[in-house]
């Protein structure tokens, strides 16, 4: 698990996140700090263990398919940045690159 | 300061079945002191005035007409993250700054059901990311007992205002401490219950499998009568446990004979300086004379927790705040396209905390990295877990700090790791879904504070085990009344 130093501006690019040239600087070396703490994993050995996801028990819960209420689509859509109609509004994706 | 603000919520609820005061004059008392104090504590985003005026007429009505709700009248903070019809919810984010809740949250919705006055909607930090409230992209909340120090965090919204007496019952959420702490910062009980048994319906997600709800109050009592109100199963969270529910309030003890409590060898507080070694060797010795059975056990990994919890709930919370995109709710930055304006919408949306974790989240859990990084966590936290049942195998329950300091002050913290090493005793519970928390237990004078400042004992117990976890608390509480020793600054006085 010893890291190569993160690379910051990929790793933003994933998460959709514009970062300035400053942040990225600042974050990698903060970024770079948290992972030689977590670097200390490395030392258990987990090889016959079981990975956690969830520690109470977890299982599929079903609902019978049926139409319930929802929220008003008024109520919602007035809190949308734009909207148009009954619909949310977002700049052009067909027709992009 | 109307008398009965400093009445515990027990007191409140009794005193308005007794009609000794209305849930209106109750009300209004609260809301006054809040404009009183706030400009110097700054515990609530939003001041809920007219909707808590409502509900304490309704209250009213409920009492004249022979109902004796749980929680009659009873001044409520609520935490910001979590959704109530109509009232602005802002996770502490600029990113939600204007978002009006178009829904409740479900243990919102019991607690006013049970009688609660929601007197406000709490500063936090943001999505619940830091230990000192200094996260908040919207205010700056101060310690009642020392306004130059942090109330704690994240939940320190509603530690403040329990403790400043702006309200009796808090509403906190704790993924790694984050009512635990605040508790032990402002001289409050705080408890995480077992993962499960408060929905997390209405409550914005930060990491899912280690959020919980859970109450800040003033005395174990008041946290035990919140918890009776608010827990049970939800079908509304598919997380929610669908086991019996048992009740505490009416369980509370005041000794500890035949209850077998372990002392975590790796949790020794010699390193931690001598006054607060001190306090904790007071606090052992306590339960002891309460007659409870010290014995020694071992927690080998949790020394790894806080390496765990800072790959899982930063994976957790990369993908949870996925969602905040501009398309639906919440701020949007117009960009070239709708890629820029994702990233343009992200990045001023969210402050530098939210922003460190998303990134640490999302290379944790990228490819090539994964096994590594997020498996690997996760398979520390098998073995924290099972350290846990190997300790609660020799005893009933575990104590040890919640916090390694009392309250530090502005800026103290600025290196983010020192900010996440506050949740070194907390995380190691968090992570094994087990219910803990943090009871006062004496004072400390740090350097250059204004007066003592409080510390908290951290109880743990084993899964769903909540009933000998309150009860244990307030024997120790009853026994020993640290939080009784003072009340905060701020012109407040008995």
């Amino acid at each position: 698990m010893s890291s190569p130093k993160i690379d910051v501006a990929y790793v933003a690019k994933l998460a959709r996140i514009a970062l300035t040239d400053e942040e990225i600087t600042r974050f990698g070396s903060q970024l770079g700090d948290l992972l030689e703490h977590v670097a200390a994993l490395e030392k258990l050995d987990v090889s016959a263990i079981a990975a956690t996801a969830q520690v109470v028990e977890s299982r599929n819960v079903d609902r019978p398919d049926i139409v319930g209420e929802s929220l008003k689509r008024d109520v919602v859509l007035s809190m949308a940045p734009s909207k148009q109609g009954a619909f949310f509004r977002v700049p052009q994706i067909i027709g992009e690159s | 300061m109307h008398p009965f603000l400093m009445k515990s919520a027990r007191e409140m609820r009794d005193a308005i079945w007794q009609r000794e005061i209305s849930a209106v004059e109750l009300t209004e008392a609260t809301l006054t002191h809040v404009a009183a104090v706030e400009p110097e504590i700054g515990s609530y985003i939003s001041v809920l005035d007219e909707h808590a005026r409502t509900a304490a007429a309704k209250l009213d009505a409920r009492v004249a007409a022979g109902e004796k709700p749980l929680l009659a009248g009873i001044p409520t903070s609520v935490k910001d993250n979590m959704c109530l019809t109509g009232t602005r919810t802002t996770c502490g984010s600029k990113i939600l700054e204007h978002w009006v809740a178009p829904y409740t949250a479900t243990a919102v919705e019991r607690c006013i059901d049970a009688g609660a006055i929601p007197i406000g909607k709490s500063n936090m930090d943001e999505f619940a990311m830091g230990s000192s409230c200094e996260n908040s992209a919207l205010m700056v909340t101060r310690n009642p007992y020392d306004v130059s120090r942090v109330p704690g965090g994240s939940s320190g919204g509603s530690a403040a205002a329990v403790a400043a007496y702006e309200a009796a019952l808090g509403f906190g959420s704790d993924t790694g401490g984050s009512i635990r702490e605040p508790a032990a910062f402002c001289n409050l009980v705080g408890f995480k219950p077992t993962y499960g048994r408060v929905s997390r319906y209405g409550l914005i997600a930060f990491a899912s499998s280690l959020d919980q709800i859970g109450p800040l109050t003033r005395t174990v009592e008041d946290a035990a009568l919140m918890y009776d109100a608010i827990g049970g199963h939800d079908a509304r969270d598919a997380t929610s446990v669908n086991v019996p529910f048992e009740t505490t309030a009416d369980h509370l003890r005041t000794d500890l004979r035949g209850v077998r409590i372990g002392i975590v060898k790796e949790f020794a507080t010699d390193g931690l300086g001598a006054e607060i070694n001190g306090v904790y060797a007071k606090a052992y010795q306590d339960l002891a004379a309460l007659g409870a059975e010290l014995v020694d056990v071992t927690l080998p990994t949790a020394e790894y927790g806080l390496a765990t919890y800072y790959l899982i709930a930063p994976a957790e919370c990369s993908s949870n705040l996925a969602r905040f995109d501009g398309v639906r709710y919440g701020l949007r930055v117009d960009g070239g396209n709708i890629g820029e304006m994702y990233e343009r919408t992200r990045a001023q949306g969210f402050g530098p905390e939210v922003k460190r974790r998303i990134l640490i989240g999302t290379y944790a859990l990228s490819s090539g990295y994964y096994d590594a990084y997020y498996v690997r966590a996760q398979k520390a936290r098998t073995l924290i877990s099972q350290d846990f049942a190997r300790a609660f195998a020799s005893c009933d329950l575990i104590a040890c700090p919640a916090a390694s300091s009392p309250a530090f002050g502005f800026a103290a913290k600025s290196d983010p790791y020192s900010m996440y090493l506050m949740d070194y005793y907390t995380i190691p519970m968090s992570l094994a879904g087990l219910p803990a928390l943090s009871v006062p237990c004496g004072w400390v004078q740090p350097d250059g504070a204004s007066q003592p400042m409080p510390m908290g004992l951290q109880l743990c117990a084993p899964l769903f085990a909540e009933r000998p976890l309150l009860g244990a608390a307030h024997a120790y509480e009853q026994a020993t009344h640290h939080a009784r020793l003072r009340t905060p600054g701020l012109g407040v006085s008995a």
